[in-house]
């Protein structure tokens, strides 16, 4: 169990050298013997890439799993939407790739702030994982011949992400999906859709189920079981405006980390460079272009600020491609925190285009050396997607782009073995913190998904159970009441309110505090002033919120206020974060902190550590935990992709 | 042309599985042509808050077009007029100020109506159960070059994986069919080596779980293809027969 009576954090990493902790940990932990398996019963929150292999995983080993999502079928996690690739060590091109060389880039791509031990085994199975994915049908881009294809990606500069087109994630999605019907079908997992997990259950210390709404029904569930797996997803909607599904929410975190589990580096949130620029106050969410665009588009703006022509009329020698001359070593397939600020530096200057918040990103020359066609096979949908936002043919004029909201890479600290600083509370994917540190790069949150449901918590939660005393919890345990009785008031507070404003409008106004004044750039002024304006709206929610209908059948508006409420108490934790940490790293971007050439400035010094927050209650202050992260193998230094 | 329309709409409200469900009629003014169809339902849902009426309830979760989540009728057509666009890729630049909209759930027996314009999909997730899968559990793969797919099998695969499972291909068919959904998981694992080891058990089993759902035959109208945003052609539905047939004469199963 994570020790953290003295301030400081036990990550529980093995000893020894980094490439030989996981199979050292893997023979040292204690084991479930087959026989014995079936009588655990484990619940996952979650069905995305790292739910889903987890649940199908644990349910193959012999576990009986119950299965939770909140959307109608677990087919339909946002993970579908991942668009470019999935990254693994295969070396398939034979340009020098190793799994030295993926964990390398992973740790430089996330700016010096994950943790060593964690990356290395993430590029260890990485390989695995296509392996895996290839033997379950997962349809993967593959030559003539047969053997798989790579192409690549950002802050890397060799090929190593494998694709199914555009819709990599889509296809890992249902690979996971089909594996966890499998089981289902076999009886091994109890499916449960259309349900969102509103507390944790906590007995003497020890996760030990959770409490859920049936959105149809209304009505409250508790199921108690021997181990909680989270796998709820990031929180990027707390800035309302996002690449991420409406229905994304922090709400399963949050109820964990109000009971005690300890929530790591919420500032670190990605600001992906090639988005759909927003078009109107109506916005619901904003759309990505896949990062892959990057391998063939050709990023610029205008050298003259304010130049209105349109891009055609504008000749070569009156065009800025401004990564490939800022970054000539890997030009436009820099890092995402490093392509954002790029751009919304050009804009801030006066360069942008279209409403002056856009950068152009321009297919001319590949569709000019390649055809249209070779085009059309590689991004087809992505094209496809643009045109019907825009109703703009991006084969004929460039793309117009700009960053948003995209990945959150703080979320729940974990240790190594990817369990929570609440005994039997395991958290997955992008729910947990810890392999991307301040930035991650391209198509490593489907390899990270995916090893920790695949080939991490299989391994992990069997020595939890074989070495923790699990005594029987019926579900009329004084604990199990209280988190039913909990989950059940806070709803019942929503409804009771009767105010005015709808729960979308103090979103869309939390949303935009966040990204005013904690999105690509933040100052000690503007994030002190964000606490205080959040702090009065969520003040000004509970007396004003306006709620239609009842809790007793299917309520969207209802569901919504609640993730809205938990929201207004987790952008504070953002903000006190990101006010707390006084340097530039990756996504997070001080302005007080930078170079002479506006590059992020870290400081090593005083902040190589993981802030691990703990809860002490809504208007109290979360105290800071802190564990300091060692770089033995990749020396700290600083990033330059010039 | 305008860049704001005012429109009426009329939407299927019904407040839960057992009650019969009626139209009923809004107007919604001032929308702009740039919102897509599900931020007009946006917009509609604050007025209708805003009034104390329960805002009008539909699955949504991506709005980038491949979640599958969303999915009505816009004037009889699955997903409105666009071809292979799902209702949250739809955008209102594509009607005309003035208009009439009418706005209902996907009907089929077997997706009861869960609310207003939500439906029960839970039936196309047991066809999936019922064999739509390799059965290979985790840890059991060879290296992924080890088995090879020619390019030509993949790009087959892939074109019938691409499904999004919306139900878009039932909703629009006379006889509320999963036929297209069900060949093209047949499809994209037949096409591949990695899912021909139990290619005859798999198509006899997901066609006989469809019939269960209470699914109705294809008497190949093609309206399943003409609905699908995915662009999954009916020439799958060939293959899905081809597997049954050859899964009839040469499986012992």
């Amino acid at each position: 169990m994570p020790d953290a009576s003295n301030g400081t954090l036990n990550s529980h990493v093995p000893d020894g050298p980094v490439q030989d902790k996981w199979d050292k940990h893997r023979f040292e932990m204690k084991l479930v013997n087959p026989a014995n398996k079936r009588k655990f019963n484990i619940v996952v929150g979650g069905t995305g890439l790292a739910g889903g292999s987890a649940a199908a995983s644990m349910a193959e080993l012999g576990y009986n799993v119950k299965s939770f999502c909140i959307q109608d079928s677990p087919r339909r996690a946002h993970s579908i939407a991942a668009q470019g690739g999935i990254n693994a060590a295969k070396n398939y091109p034979n340009d020098g790739d190793s799994i030295w060389r993926l964990f390398y880039d992973t740790v430089k791509g996330g700016d010096y702030r994950s943790r060593e031990a964690n990356v290395y085994r993430l590029a260890q199975v990485s390989n695995q994982i296509i392996d895996q994915c290839a033997a379950q049908g997962v349809p993967f881009a593959r030559e003539y011949g047969g053997t798989l294809s790579n192409r690549s990606f950002g802050g890397a500069q060799v090929s190593r992400t494998f694709y199914c087109r555009g819709q990599t994630g889509q296809q890992l999605l249902l690979g996971a999906y089909q594996a966890l019907m499998r089981q289902v079908a076999i009886g091994k997992v109890q499916l449960f859709a259309r349900r969102e997990m509103l507390d944790l259950i906590v007995v003497d210390g020890v996760a030990r189920g959770i409490v859920v709404r049936d959105l149809v029904t209304g009505k409250f569930e508790t199921h108690v079981a021997d181990a909680v797996v989270m796998a709820t997803g990031g929180y990027g909607n707390v800035f309302y405006l996002s690449t991420n599904a409406k229905t994304c929410n922090v709400t399963a975190s949050w109820r964990c980390h109000k009971r005690g589990a300890y929530f790591a580096n919420p500032c670190y949130t990605q600001i992906h460079p090639t988005c759909i620029p927003q078009s109107g106050d109506y916005q619901s969410k904003l759309t990505l272009m896949s990062e892959s665009l990057r391998n063939d588009g050709r990023v610029w703006v205008p050298k003259n600020a304010k130049d209105t022509r349109s891009p055609k009329d504008i000749p070569e020698a009156e065009r800025d491609y401004y990564l490939e001359r800022r970054y000539p070593s890997f030009g436009n397939l820099v890092p995402r925190d490093v392509a954002s600020r790029a751009a919304k530096e050009r804009c801030d200057s006066g360069f942008g285009v279209g409403a002056g918040l856009a950068v152009y990103l321009d297919f001319r020359d590949v569709i000019k050396r390649d055809g249209e066609e070779v085009v059309r096979a590689k991004y087809g949908n992505l094209f496809h997607m643009y045109e019907k936002i825009t109703a703009e043919n991006p084969y004929k004029v460039p793309m117009r782009i700009y960053p948003a909201v995209h990945y959150t890479m703080g979320g729940v600290w974990v240790d190594y073995n990817l369990q929570s600083t609440v005994p039997g509370l395991f958290v997955l994917g992008e729910a947990n913190f810890s392999d991307h540190g301040a930035n991650r790069l391209g198509a490593s949150a489907l390899m990270q998904g995916l090893a920790d449901g695949y080939f991490v918590i299989p391994y992990t939660i069997g020595n939890h159970l074989a070495t923790t005393s699990l005594p029987k919890v019926s579900d009329d345990h004084p604990a199990v009441r209280e988190a039913l009785e909990n989950a059940r008031g806070r709803v019942q507070q929503l409804l009771d309110i009767n105010g005015t404003r709808t729960a979308d409008s103090f979103h869309r106004q939390l949303g935009s505090i966040m990204w005013d004044y904690c999105g690509m750039a933040r100052n000690k002024d503007g994030l002190t002033n964000a606490i205080g304006q959040i702090q009065e709206l969520r003040q000004e929610f509970w007396k004003n919120l306006k709620v239609v209908g009842n809790g007793e059948s299917l309520n969207q508006n209802l569901e919504h206020a609640g993730r809205v409420a938990d929201f207004m108490e987790f952008g504070e934790l953002l903000v006190t974060d990101a006010r707390h940490r006084e340097e530039s790293c990756g996504g997070h971007f001080r302005e007080e902190h930078q170079t002479a050439e506006n590059e992020a400035l870290r400081d090593d010094e005083n902040f190589c550590y993981v802030g691990a927050w703990e809860f002490k209650g809504v208007d109290e202050e979360s105290t800071l935990h802190k564990e300091e992260l060692e770089f033995k193998d990749v020396k700290l230094a600083t990033r330059s992709y010039k | 042309m305008s860049d704001t329309l005012n429109l009426t709409l009329r939407v299927w409200r019904q407040a839960n599985r057992d009650d019969r469900g009626a139209f009923h009629a809004y107007r919604l003014e001032g929308v702009s042509t740039h919102m897509s169809f599900l931020e007009m339902l946006d917009v509609l849902n604050e007025q209708l808050i805003s009034q104390g009426e329960e805002p009008v309830a539909f699955d949504h979760d991506c709005r980038e077009g491949i979640c599958g989540a969303c999915g009505v009728m816009i004037n009889g057509q699955a997903h409105g007029p666009d071809h292979e666009t799902t209702t949250c890729q739809l955008h209102m630049r594509r009607f005309r100020d003035g208009d009439t909209i009418t706005i209902e759930p996907w009907r089929a027996t077997s997706f009861p109506v869960v609310k207003d314009l939500m439906v029960d999909r839970s039936s196309l997730d047991r066809i999936i159960q019922a064999g739509g899968f390799v059965s290979v559990n985790t840890g059991n793969a060879p290296d992924g070059n080890a088995v090879l797919v020619p390019g030509a099998d993949q790009n087959k695969a892939m074109d019938a994986a691409a499904c999004i499972g919306c139900g878009a291909c039932v909703a629009s068919c006379q006889n509320a069919s999963a036929m297209l959904f069900t060949a093209a998981k047949v499809t994209h694992l037949a096409e591949l080596a990695q899912g021909r080891a139990e290619r005859s058990q798999r198509v006899l089993s997901m066609v006989a779980q469809m019939d269960e759902e209470s699914f109705g035959g294809c008497t190949n109208t093609y309206e399943c293809e003409a609905a699908c945003p995915a662009g999954i052609k009916v020439t799958a539905i060939t293959k899905l027969n081809r597997e049954y047939l050859r899964a009839l004469v040469t499986s012992d199963v």
